[in-house]
Parts: structure tokens; sequence; C-alpha cells
């Protein structure tokens, strides 16, 4: 027998996470494969409005603290697990983004459900619930069984659509009166984003460079084809990581989410932290010599070439 | 600050991955091992925080191919000690390395203090029970933080303060006590470079200390079934001729959408 499943919701800033929705669509459809009630339970000091936005559940916990706005790993999966304890939940729901890394792995630690991390896709065959998770930067997919039936599961953004997970009715709430332990792990403050040169999130193109630009020198001519189409250089996380661009020119879970009419990607591999933030751009065309790099599967047009092959020329063609 | 950082090789997914005949593991035959990119962070991090503060940096590797010249590199770099429990370890789980990652500082090799600062990547692209750093926590005992970008020591009140990563650019500054693992995502700097000359000359000198630990009785909790390679290029409609010929395509491309004028 399949206990309830229970959904971590999250938010930053006041603002519902759209992997919270994700969340909530994959969970209704399981609650109702299963016929299991689906909860989910939401903490910081909004925490009760925050929960009146999530009508696809059955019912929803609110912990209003103030403390909980960015739930500390340690006191967060200590409330997770009572709430287990209580409610003999089979499957837990955490988004598997920075906000929330750590929880799942302390709560599986603390609690006897296994943690299953990159999961893509969650279904019930013959009332086992199997899962579909990534390795290897999205190279690979694995179908795995898990002991027990059950599980924490880390759920990869983008994996599932968010307006399954939307509803306008207003859902049960129930007010958690815990008090909190002490965390050791105190916030301070937050660090807001570097207003940048450009506003990567603003321009109509964008020619992103990945790790395949070789070094610092060649963005010069990604700058030049960016200028004559009219739009900014922007990159994956490496070149940043490595210097050759400033932070506000990241695209990705860390960096910027991007919707540009024209997305140019040069030797950039399409990992999914990557192509989280750029999978919905208007026209995605990319490089690479890797023919089974995953950015093809992005991607409306590929090239499988080199891009120093195919720039140099193509800008001298733009320009006459 | 007594700094351990442990590393670990993952496959490197650059080069083209195949599943093995039993269709539940990777085909480790033309496998390319690399260190696992938020580790060499992880490292640089290390080394910047002990130019800063002063202390020793201590790399701890299980064994895997290709480790020792990873573990010679990082001694080059200006690590003080490097470290190997060796051990065929394919098969443990995120949940058992840390375990014995943790037995690292139960043995007399290295007692945790309360300057010490125990350094992993965030997270590894082969880890399907997820997260050793969480784990490890849990096990020592200590505050964890993960997805970190920077660490600066506040030595009076044997605290450190660091920067986490949300989303969208956002980031938060937090602050916690030592002993503290924590989860590096990417350091300050990039990491620094070091000729193989010296990498070479080093492994003449140095020794790597091996240190036996006990693989813990964990069984996995989770079994996989099934690997296989997703459909790439199903969605992208492949351009292809000579560069010239591309080249126009593209621009047919770009002037369909009002990119270019006509
Ligand atoms: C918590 C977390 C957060 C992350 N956040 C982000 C993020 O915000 N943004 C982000 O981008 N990544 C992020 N990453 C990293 C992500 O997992 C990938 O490692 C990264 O996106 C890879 O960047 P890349 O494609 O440039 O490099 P690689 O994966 O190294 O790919 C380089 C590509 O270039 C191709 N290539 C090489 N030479 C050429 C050439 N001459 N011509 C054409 N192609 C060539 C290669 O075939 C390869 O496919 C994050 C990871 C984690 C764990
Ligand atoms: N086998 C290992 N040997 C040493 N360190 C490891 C090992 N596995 C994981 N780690 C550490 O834990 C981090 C996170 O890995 P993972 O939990 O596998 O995603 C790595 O970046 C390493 O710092």
């Amino acid at each position: 027998m399949h206990g309830p499943i229970l959904i971590l919701v999250e938010h930053l800033k006041g603002e519902i996470a759209d992997i919270t929705y994700e969340m909530l669509g994959i969970g209704r459809k399981l609650a109702d494969d299963l016929k299991v009630p689906l909860h989910s339970i939401v903490f910081g000091k909004d925490g009760e409005s925050i929960a009146s936005h999530l009508g696809s559940a059955d019912l929803v916990f609110a912990l209003n603290n103030p403390q909980m706005d960015i739930p500390s790993p340690d006191v967060a999966s200590n409330i997770l697990k009572s709430l287990i304890e209580q409610k003999a939940y089979s499957l837990v729901l955490i988004g598997g983004t920075n906000v929330s890394t750590g929880i799942g792995p302390k709560l599986s630690f603390r609690s006897s459900l296994p943690f299953i991390n990159f999961c893509k896709n969650i279904f019930v065959k013959d009332g086992i619930v199997c899962f579909t998770s990534q390795l290897f930067g999205g190279k690979i997919l694995s179908d795995i069984s898990v002991r027990g039936n059950g599980g924490i599961i880390s759920i990869y953004p983008g994996s599932f659509p968010s307006s399954a997970g939307k509803s306008d009715k207003k859902p049960p709430i129930e007010i958690l009166d815990i008090p909190l332990e002490e965390t050791k792990v105190v916030f301070k403050q937050y660090i807001e984003p570097e207003a940048g040169d450009v506003d990567i999130t603003k321009q109509d193109v964008l020619v992103s460079v990945g790790r395949g630009i070789s070094n610092a020198d060649n963005i010069a001519m990604a700058e030049e084809l960016a200028t004559i189409l009219g739009g900014a250089v922007c990159a994956s996380r490496p070149v940043i990581d490595q210097g050759w661009l400033p932070l506000s020119r990241q695209v990705g879970k860390s960096g910027m989410t991007v919707k540009p009419k024209l997305y140019f990607s040069l030797g950039v591999s399409g990992a999914p932290e990557h192509t989280e933030g750029m999978k919905d751009s208007g026209l995605i065309l990319a490089i690479n010599t890797d023919p089974n790099a995953p950015i093809f599967s992005v991607a409306h047009y590929g090239i499988c070439a080199d891009l120093f092959d195919i720039i140099p020329p193509l800008t001298e063609k733009l320009k006459t | 600050m007594d700094i351990v950082v442990f590393l670990k090789m993952v496959p490197d997914v650059i080069e083209e991955l195949s599943i093995a005949d039993t269709g539940k593991s990777l085909d480790t035959q033309f496998l390319r091992m690399k260190l696992n990119d938020p580790d060499d962070y992880s490292l640089e991090e290390a080394l910047i925080l002990k130019e800063k503060y002063g202390g020793t940096v201590t790399v701890v590797a299980m064994e895997a191919s290709e480790v020792d010249e990873v573990l010679y590199t990082a001694l080059a770099k200006g690590a003080d000690r490097i470290v190997k429990i060796p051990g065929d370890w394919t098969n443990i789980q995120a949940p058992g390395i840390a375990k014995l990652l943790a037995s690292y500082f139960s043995s007399t090799n290295h007692q945790l203090g309360t300057d010490t600062l125990v350094l992993l990547g965030s997270q590894a692209i082969d880890d399907l029970e997820g997260e050793v750093a969480p784990y490890l926590s849990e096990i020592l005992g200590t505050p964890y933080i993960g997805v970190i970008t920077g660490i600066s020591l506040d030595a009076e009140k044997k605290k450190v303060n660091v920067i986490k990563e949300f989303a969208g650019g956002l980031r938060g500054e937090f602050e916690l006590p030592l002993p503290a693992v924590i989860g590096i995502q990417a350091a300050e700097k990039p990491p620094r470079y070091v000729p193989v000359a010296k990498v070479r000359s080093i492994m003449k000198t140095a020794k790597i200390d091996i240190v036996d630990i006990i693989p813990p009785d964990i069984a996995p909790a989770i079994s996989i079934e099934k690997m296989f390679i997703p459909e790439v290029g199903g969605k992208a409609k492949m351009l292809e001729g000579p560069p010239e010929q591309i080249s126009s395509q593209v621009i047919e491309l770009l002037k369909e959408i009002g990119i270019i004028r006509r």
C-alpha cells in the first residue's frame, strides 16, 4: 500500500518558484493514479499567503516563520521528518535547486526513505512507482527502482510542465505551530545580482559561448557577431568561472533565465543546468563538434562543426 | 586553519559515453576520468584560504583511475598532504561514501578540530543517491551549507562567512561555526595552472599517504534497472554542407525571424 505524497514548496523572495508548480503537477497525477492524498508544506514568513496559491494540493501545511524564508537544511529536515512519521508519506518531492540543496539527503539520513537525485520522470507501473533520472550532465538516463517503493525525490527543474500544477482553487490550509530549533547556519543578507553593463534578459539576440570557445581572446569573435546581429554575448558557467566574462552574463540554473528571439549557442554542451535558463528562447541555433551534444535536443537548428570554421565566414557574409 | 578537501573522479562527459552490455552501467572500457569540476574549485578555494589565513591543506581521495596524477597536481599547486583511500569503490553510493569519508576523521589520522573546514564539491554528475556533503555533515555532526562560491574566515569567532548562490544571479551571505562541511560550487578565482613539468618532478620526490579504511556496510537503496542514451538531435534540424553553405542557411533563418533585413 502506498502512503500519501508530500511536496516541499519552494519560493524565493516572496515569489513561488516554477519548480513548485512542476512538482504539484506531477504530484497531482501520481496521487490520482495511486489514489492517495497530495499534501504540500510551505516554510517562511508569508507561508499562509503562499499556501493559498497551491490549489492542486489536497492540504497545505504552512509554517509562518521568517527564520524559514530560506530553509536551513537541518531545521527543514527535522520538521519534514516528524511530518513523515505522523502522516506516513511514501513520496516526498523536493526541488533539485540551489535553494533546496542538502535538505533531501539530510532528510533521507534521518528518516528511512532513500534519496533519489536528478529525477526527470516518475510514473506508476503495475502499482509500483518508477523513476527516471538523468546522469552525466544529461548524457545518460536511467530507470530506477527503489527498495520499499518510496523515497525522497529531488526533481530536476524543467522536467515537468508547471502549468499542470496551477489551480484557481483555494486549498485547505493547516497552520503548523512548531517551535523551531536554532540553526548554526545563520542567514545574514541577500546579495543582489551585480548590475552588469548589459542586461542579457532584455536582449532580442544572444550569442552564447561555452567552453568550446577555448580562451578569453576568442570571445571577441562572438562579440563581433553579436554586435552585427544587434545583441549581446552571454555564456555558460565555465566561461564565467574562468573570469572571461562577468557573472551578469551567465545563463542557467545559477545565472539568468533568458528568452531572446535568437539564441545562438557556440561550443556549449547543453548541460541541463544551462538549458534550464534558455530552453524557451524563440529560435535556438547551436554549433557543436559533438553530434551527441545534448544542446541538439533543445536547439531548433544544429550545426555539427567546429565553431571556428563557421563563425568567421558567417560574420564576413553578414557584414556585406 | 585545518582545511580538508575531498576530491572525486568522474567520467569525462566530453567523451562519448556508451552503455555496458548489462544495460545497467557505463561501459568503462573507453571511459576517461577527470576531476569533478566543482572539486577543482574547492581545491582552489582551499589554497586561497591557506594563502590568506595560514594553515594546512590536506587533500583526500578514494582510489579511482587516474587519481594519483590529480593528487600530485594538488600537491604541486600548494597542498600540504595528499591522501588516498585504497579499494575498489565502483559500486559505492553517496551514503556509503559519506560514511567512509567520515571514518577518515575518526581514525587517528586526522581529528576534526575547532579550526577544521571540510570542503567538498557541491554535487557530482554521477551521483544518483545524491550529495555526499550533507550526509557527511550528518555523520560528523557539523553544520553544513552547499552551493558556495566564496569563503572568508573570522578567526576570532572561529566562524566562516560564506556566499551561496540561489538563482537568477541572486546570492546570499551566511555565517557558520567551525568545524563545518561546505559544498563548493565555484571559487573566487579560476583554478590555478601548474606546469606539467612541476607535477612530474613532484611525483618523483613526494609520496601519497595511504590510509586504509574498512568499507562501510551499506547496501544501495536504489537499483538501476536500465541505463540508456536519450534521443538527441531528435529535435534540432541539422544544417549541413561546407561553411559557406551553412552561412547562407543561417542567414536565411535570421531573415525569416526578422533579426536581419531581407
Ligand atoms: C548546482 C549547479 C549549478 C550550475 N549552474 C549553471 C549555470 O547557471 N549555467 C551553466 O551554464 N552551467 C551551470 N552549471 C554547470 C553545468 O552543469 C555544465 O557543467 C556547464 O553548463 C557546461 O558548460 P559548457 O557547455 O560551456 O562546457 P562543456 O560541457 O565542457 O562543453 C563544451 C562543448 O563545446 C564543444 N566544443 C569544443 N570545441 C568546440 C569547437 N571548436 N566548436 C564547436 N564546439 C566545440 C564540445 O563538444 C562540448 O560539447 C551548474 C552546475 C551545477 C552542479
Ligand atoms: N569517491 C569519493 N572520493 C572523494 N570525495 C568524494 C567521493 N565522492 C564524493 N566525494 C566528494 O563529495 C562531493 C559531492 O559528490 P557527490 O555527492 O557524489 O555528488 C564531490 O565533489 C567530492 O568532493
